[in-house]
């Protein structure tokens, strides 16, 4: 298919936009500059750094968690050292297991793999690779970072609280989250949880509405939808499913918060606890599941499309190919999108709904492997007789294709309503879930972060550091979780404190054991990231002018200067002639985007 | 001061590596960049095949240590867990055929491919008949599974078969109460309000319904009888919680509010199964399997599945509810009941 064809639309191009000013540079004083900056690239920074903190503190929760399962029987005193009364005796508190398990989980999900990554890809490459000069609208934009902030003092807040913080699992199903007397966590902890996550999603909407915004309007000249780069397109399916339903989780907090405090019951009936009957009748639990996974499960997607985006522009620029099927990749992306939105009840098959209701959501959920499919067969293709460069970007999308296999295989056992009834809440789900969409997407983070680093911070992170951190995390990562599908087919319910006295389950006691140490490796590998990161922003070795275009990619943003300030380019943004993915074309390496079609060029 | 070294000695390794790399980097400048890329452009190819060859040695490995030994690997104990069982194995060709070609191509294609000076890319952006190929396959084979997937769907949660044995549980934090219909085979009225634990009731049952006199209720352990389907009733009395089966293969939740029902034919008595798995402690475990507070690990029941006669013995033995609560409560029962439905 021939994209100058496909198009008849003619962009809205903003050329004049605040053109004046970027030559000389205004004066920013630190607060505007650094702080509440209206910079598309500094909020991007700002979404990553606070990222990273929340993955670190995320990652240090499990590790916590893990040695209670490598070791249920032993006492670690350093663990009283540092968290004191929930760790008396150097063993972790019951509840606080819980805890830990659930902030895990709401860290990783929202915090990190939705504001750290699409936050950070989303601010600092539409406006550069679509050839705009910011944000459609950079104070919204700024704001929701802000939001975000907010959310994140909120939820850290809720960790030195005295009944600790929320621990009835990140999907804090009700009636448990919402009585005060099912668990501790469920006392003020719930409450901060909630009003965190609401002050969460103000932010993403703001994102996303700006996301979208930018992406339809505000294209440089030529930049038609069909020769966007992958990433964007990836971005805008993000933002378009971030804003339909994520309302919907607000409304279910919003209801939650109502039961909590206000003495409805949409989601309590006939419960007696500790001893008392409660008055509330007539609501239902499964109602809040169906409000939840309306956004949980496009919230899966939310974090995985992002990473399909990155590792496809990877994928293409260092094999020197251009990426096989771009109209299918597209339309896998339209068809997952849509698909996404009408499978989330495949997470409520035991819950005893309607299974005729159930078959429907069986057969949605299996079709979405399609597309699935479709992604990775054609990257596979792109691979295939390419000139493949292992730079540490390239290595981490690789790595994400290969996690994404394994666990996406797994999807088509677990989206299987029959095998479900066994699998359902297992470690085969745990494993499904970190390898398919927590390591994978992470992959495609870390994929997206040394591929843009040096356009990011104007310098080159260390390669060495970067290929040990890889080889590490993707040999973890498979040690890790690879093991836990015979957990998982053994039945070995998830969110459990100690399997000891389980006739069913101790015999893996070894394997909790061995799963627990790798995790340990694996979490401080991680610090080779993180050091490399920060000591590079400082250190690292400078981008020139001659080498500006590390990896010699064909998208608009490596047009900029090698250190571009507030507004991106120099004089004009430059004009689109072509698609992103002239690469090897007509026996030339590559072809920037903003070259004229020449006249003896064969198409494509 | 063991745990003080342990972390001086991390520290210090991190500080070697980032030392070796950091040199590592002024050497690649001194080489020149193009040479030092290709260099390690070699080594990670080459890494990439080592991982693809040593990680199907694990993948083998792994299934080699945790296949046998496992609950999955005894089989089924139940006549519907059987046919999950099959169209688990079915699965599991399936998605492994895919797993293993897709995983080979990916690393061997990033071996294969690497760079090389000589080489050039091939332009190829493009293919519908390819496309085709791979939307149309994964779309039938699907297509498959869905329809063997859902056949067994519909018969497991379809109607129970008429002779079933009526069950009812009822989750709580944190435990298990196992109630049977008795002789009438009907399960008396509940109703949460009239729950009172201190005058015998712990499940509020409403004892104006005759049909409750004769309920036999046990805490935890449950009976049945072996080729004998089951149907049970499930319920919960404060939060979620879910009634996992994982040696029967099957679970259904426990909603306050919403009783669901589940039911499966055992057909290995607990006897038999502790000699199938060579396992003398063998027993069918209840799991919790939707988190339900800080108990929620401890929240275990047992199913004992045994012969008719066994059965019977055990159920003979056996008192109503009905009967303890009033023996437990000699001040008019009656009366007992009225307030508390006024209430």
């Amino acid at each position: 298919m021939n994209h100058e064809e496909v198009l008849h639309e003619q962009p809205l191009v903003v050329h004049d936009l605040g053109h004046e000013a970027h030559d000389h540079h205004h004066k920013q004083s630190f607060i505007t500059h650094y702080i509440f900056s209206q910079d598309h690239k500094m909020i991007s920074h700002q979404f990553l750094v606070t990222g990273i903190i929340w993955a670190v503190i995320g990652g240090l929760f499990s590790v916590l968690f893990r040695l209670q399962l490598g070791y249920p029987d032993q006492a670690f005193p350093f663990l009283e050292d540092i968290l004191g009364r929930w760790a008396k005796g150097g063993r972790l508190d019951q509840e606080f297991y819980y805890a830990l398990v659930t902030m895990h989980g709401t860290i990783l999900v929202f915090f990190v793999l939705t504001a750290g990554l699409s936050g950070t890809f989303s601010n600092f490459l539409i406006p550069l690779q679509v050839g705009a000069r910011d944000m459609a609208s950079p104070f919204l934009n700024m704001l929701s970072y802000w939001f975000f902030f907010s959310a994140s003092v909120v939820m850290f807040s809720s960790l030195f609280v005295q009944t600790g913080p929320a621990s009835g699992g990140w999907t804090i199903y009700p009636p448990l989250s919402a009585l005060r007397d099912a668990m501790d966590g469920s006392k003020t902890g719930m409450d901060l949880w909630l009003i965190s996550i609401a002050l969460f999603i103000v932010s993403t909407l703001l994102g996303g509405l700006n996301y979208i915004v930018t992406i339809l309007n505000m294209r440089t000249k030529g930049m038609f939808m069909t020769r966007l780069p992958l990433t964007i397109w990836s971005f805008f399916f993000t933002a378009v499913l971030g804003v339909l339903t994520f309302p919907v989780l607000l409304s279910a907090v919003v209801l939650l918060l109502f039961d909590r405090h206000l003495g409805t019951s949409f989601y309590l009936s006939d419960i007696f606890i500790q001893g008392k009957i409660l008055p509330n009748e007539g609501g239902s639990p499964i109602l809040f599941q169906h409000l939840f996974w309306f956004l949980g499960h496009p919230e899966v997607y939310i974090i995985a499309l992002p990473a399909m985006g990155i590792t496809s522009e990877v994928i293409s620029t260092n094999s020197r190919k251009p990426i096989f099927g771009y109209m299918a990749m597209v339309g896998s992306f339209f068809a997952i999108a849509t698909l996404s939105c009408l499978v989330w009840a495949h997470h409520m098959f035991v819950t005893g709904m309607n299974p005729f209701l159930g078959s429907v959501f069986v057969l949605f959920t299996l079709l979405i492997a399609v597309p699935s499919a479709i992604k990775v067969f054609n990257w596979l293709t792109t691979l295939w007789k390419g000139n493949i460069i292992f730079t540490p970007a390239m290595l981490f999308a690789i790595g994400f294709v290969s996690l994404f296999i394994s666990g996406g295989l797994t999807g088509i056992w677990l989206g299987n309503s029959a095998l479900d009834m066994h699998l359902h809440d297992t470690y085969f789900v745990i494993a499904h879930f970190h390898l398919v969409m927590g390591v994978a997407s992470m992959f495609g983070m870390f994929a997206g972060i040394y591929h843009w680093f040096p356009k990011m911070f104007g310098r080159f992170m260390n390669n060495t550091l970067a290929y040990l951190h890889f080889w590490i995390t993707m040999i973890g990562a498979y040690l890790i979780f690879w093991p836990m599908h015979y957990e998982g087919l053994a039945g070995m319910p998830r969110r459990y404190y100690d399997f000891s006295n389980w006739e069913s389950f101790k015999q893996f006691e070894g394997l909790n054991q061995f799963i627990s140490i790798v995790a340990i490796i694996v979490f401080f590998t991680q610090f080779l990231f993180i050091f490399n990161f920060f000591y590079s922003i400082f250190k690292g070795r400078k981008v020139t002018e001659a080498n500006k275009n590390p990896w010699h990619s064909t998208t608009l943003e490596w047009t900029t200067p090698a250190h571009p300030g507030h507004g991106n380019w120099i004089g004009e943004i430059p004009e689109v002639h072509r698609w992103a993915y002239d690469y090897s074309k007509d026996g030339r390496d590559f072809i920037p985007q903003t070259e004229p079609i020449g006249e003896n060029e064969s198409p494509h | 001061m063991s745990n003080f070294f342990l972390i001086v000695i991390i520290i210090l390794i991190f500080l070697v590596i980032f030392q070796i790399s950091k040199a590592s980097e002024y050497v690649s400048l001194l080489k020149g960049e193009e040479k030092s890329r290709n260099q390690n452009n070699r080594v990670n190819g080459f890494l990439m095949v080592a991982f693809l060859i040593l990680g199907l040695i694990g993948v083998w490995y792994c299934n080699k240590l945790y296949y046998p030994n496992n609950l999955f690997s005894y089989g089924a104990a139940s006549t519907e867990g059987k046919e999950i069982d099959k169209m688990m194995w079915w699965t599991i060709w399936i998605t492994g055929i895919v797993f293993f070609i897709t995983q080979i191509l990916l690393f061997w294609f990033s071996f294969k491919y690497q760079y090389k000076e000589k080489r050039k890319a091939l332009y190829f952006a493009h293919d519908n008949r390819l496309e085709f190929l791979w939307t149309s396959i994964p779309a039938i084979v699907l297509t498959v599974l869905v329809v063997f997937g859902l056949k067994a769907w519909f018969k497991f949660t379809g109607d129970a078969p008429k002779n079933a044995q009526v069950i009812e549980i009822t989750g709580h934090q944190f435990g298990w109460e196992i109630r049977y219909p008795g002789k009438d085979k009907i399960l008396g009225r509940k109703d949460y309000k009239m729950t009172d634990p201190a005058n015998g009731n712990p499940l509020g049952v409403d004892w104006k319904d005759a049909a409750s006199h004769d309920d036999i209720h046990v805490p935890t352990t449950m009976h049945v009888v072996v080729n004998k389907p089951v149907k049970l009733v499930i319920n919960s009395q404060d939060v979620i919680h879910d009634v996992g089966l994982p040696a029967f293969r099957m679970k259904m939740d426990a909603v306050p509010g919403t009783p669901t029902t589940l039911w499966f034919t055992p057909i290995y008595t607990t006897k038999q199964m502790q000699e199938k798995t060579g396992n003398p402690d063998f027993v069918y475990e209840i799991a919790c399997d939707q988190m339900c507070g800080k108990g929620h690990f401890t929240m275990r029941g047992v199913i004992v599945v045994e012969t008719q006669r066994e059965f019977n013995d055990w159920m003979i033995k056996q008192r109503p509810e009905y009967l303890k609560s009033k023996a437990g409560m000699p001040a008019a029962p009656a009366d007992s009941t009225k307030t508390m439905a006024i209430k």
